[in-house]
């Protein structure tokens, strides 16, 4: 019994950032109808920042903020420069685009802090914790996914800004006519997604270690919770982090064995598109043609 | 008395082909303008260019000042509200988020609440439902919602596109009653775009009469009431 709640506990830990992760791409999703390929190297990009800051002597939780502003800020400049040029090209454009910046990301990574796996610092001390069912570290991590998402509902829920940018996602020709910048509130959305992923990052680095490539399974996992949860809903995608999290655990231990656990991942991505393509909690589009 | 707004030689394109040719009008400093004519004549199209968000040529002035060529979020930021076809209403959003979102782009924050009580003063209905999705609202809740968003950003000019469209007479009454009292009031100007040319020319003062594109009659109501053509084209009698 002890095992196993082990493996749920774990599971909802490693869902945290399944969760963080497949939010980012909703809010993509929401601004661009796309799913953004980049969004994993993005992450892994800031944490390398995070961990030059730390290197170069910032303590750890000064070097996290400014990773956060920075990813905020490159994830704007990206939406402005890169993404805003190609808005109305086709939908192939886009993805190529997506997937030319998942390729510089994580070449320049590569170049710049060289391929090596490095190991990452935690701000939690190193001793497990509820009687041996968590690493301080998991614990805290959830404890900060709860924070960002509860920071993010009570923005988007009740600022005049975050209302804005829902309602640029939603009808941005009646947003216009309020008096909303439309182009600006999808740049924020790039920016918000980047920070998220930023934190996602460096909250999973120092479990599997930082490479250039330490994103790319999470990357899956956050779009099969995000799929699951439904595109469309951000709180269906991360209640779909959770459940991915423990369902990968879970079935990792007793099933399917560890070497199989990316499976998990692709048959919930391949069983949500066939069986139920609007995901749990999301909305079914209706369009009229 | 001044104009607050002014078109002079205004054509609209979607395509290569102008869909407006060469039109002019003008809506009074505190008047009601109405422009009238059939379906496909150009009335949704004649809101839209004063709000930017078709390419136009020619020269729109707002209270003397060059709007044409301008973005749209910046003619809303200057006191430009519009009620659009098809309401524009945030479906997914509650009553209330749709009335922030209306008060949006306004400078003076601290009297949005006050404003809120207003329009539900103005429509208890949206009052009781100010939690609901406003997708889930009546065709003539949503209308008074649209109306009440344009209105919570306090605007000088308000452009409204067929508010009686698909509406029960009763509702209908209660609109047309309520913009006369924000004109009359707050003295907001206002440009209306009617295919209910009766109804229209009570409440305006000036209007126009649109036949694909171009302007065919104009004048203040009285006159365009007693003319023959709109009598038998417009009015039925």
């Amino acid at each position: 019994m002890d095992a196993f709640l082990h493996q749920v506990f774990s599971g909802l830990a490693a869902g945290g950032i399944y969760a963080s992760v497949a939010l980012a791409l909703v809010m993509i999703y929401q601004a661009t109808h796309l799913v953004n390929f980049a969004q994993g190297e993005m992450a892994m990009f800031a944490t390398y920042i995070a961990w030059a800051l730390i290197e170069s002597g910032f303590p750890y939780w000064t070097a996290f903020g400014l990773t956060v502003l920075i990813a905020l800020a490159g994830g704007i400049l990206i939406q402005r420069f890169i993404i805003r040029p190609v808005s109305n090209a086709s939908v192939l454009t886009v993805v190529v685009v997506f997937i030319g910046m998942l390729a510089i990301f994580n070449a320049v990574a590569g170049w710049v802090f060289s391929h090596t796996v490095k190991s990452f610092p935690s701000p939690f001390p190193s001793k497990s914790v509820l009687g041996g069912l968590l690493s301080a570290h998991e614990l805290g991590a959830m404890g900060i996914t709860l924070v960002v998402l509860i920071v993010l509902y009570a923005f988007f829920k009740w600022t005049p800004l975050g209302l804005a940018m829902r309602a640029a996602a939603l009808n941005p020709v009646s947003s216009r006519l309020c008096g909303v910048r439309v182009g600006w509130m999808l740049a924020f959305g790039w920016g918000f997604a980047a920070a998220i992923g930023a934190i996602a990052g460096m909250m999973v680095a120092p479990i599997v270690y930082l490479d250039p490539n330490m994103m790319s399974g999470i990357l899956l996992y956050g779009f099969a919770s995000a799929l699951l949860g439904g595109i469309t809903n951000p709180w269906g995608a991360v209640a779909g982090g959770f459940i991915v999290g423990v369902l990968e655990n879970v079935l990792g231990a007793y099933v399917i064995g560890t070497e199989l656990k990316l499976t998990v991942a692709l048959v919930i991505i391949v069983a949500v598109l066939t069986v139920k393509p609007s995901g749990l909690f999301g909305k079914v589009l209706v369009t009229r043609v | 008395m001044a104009a607050i707004l002014e078109a002079k030689a205004l054509e609209a394109y979607y395509g290569p082909s102008p869909v407006l040719k060469r039109i002019s009008f003008t809506v009074e400093e505190g008047g009601i303008t109405a422009i009238l004519g059939a379906n496909g004549a150009g009335k949704t199209t004649t809101l839209r260019a004063v709000c930017g968000m078709v390419r136009t040529t020619g020269e729109i002035t707002l209270a003397g000042q060059r709007i044409d060529g301008k973005a749209t979020e910046d003619i809303v930021r200057l006191g430009v509200a519009h009620v659009p076809d098809g309401r524009g209403t945030f479906v997914d959003f509650t009553v209330e988020e749709n009335l922030r979102i209306g008060a949006y782009a306004r400078g003076d924050r601290r009297q949005i609440a006050e404003d809120m009580e207003r329009v539900y003063g103005i429509f208890p209905r949206l009052k009781e439902r100010h939690g609901q999705q406003a997708g889930t609202l009546s065709g003539g809740e949503q209308q008074m919602l649209a109306v009440s968003r344009a209105l919570m950003l306090r605007p000088r000019l308000l452009l409204l596109d067929e508010p009686s469209f698909g509406l029960a007479p009763l509702v209908v009454q209660e609109i047309f009653r309520v913009m006369r009292e924000i004109n009359k009031t707050d003295k907001v100007s206002l440009l209306l775009v009617e295919q209910n040319a009766a109804l229209a020319l009570d409440l305006a003062d000036h209007a126009y009469l649109l036949e694909t594109g171009t302007v065919v009659i104009s004048g203040t109501a009285d006159q365009i009431r007693s003319d023959e053509t709109v009598r038998k084209a417009y009015l039925g009698y």
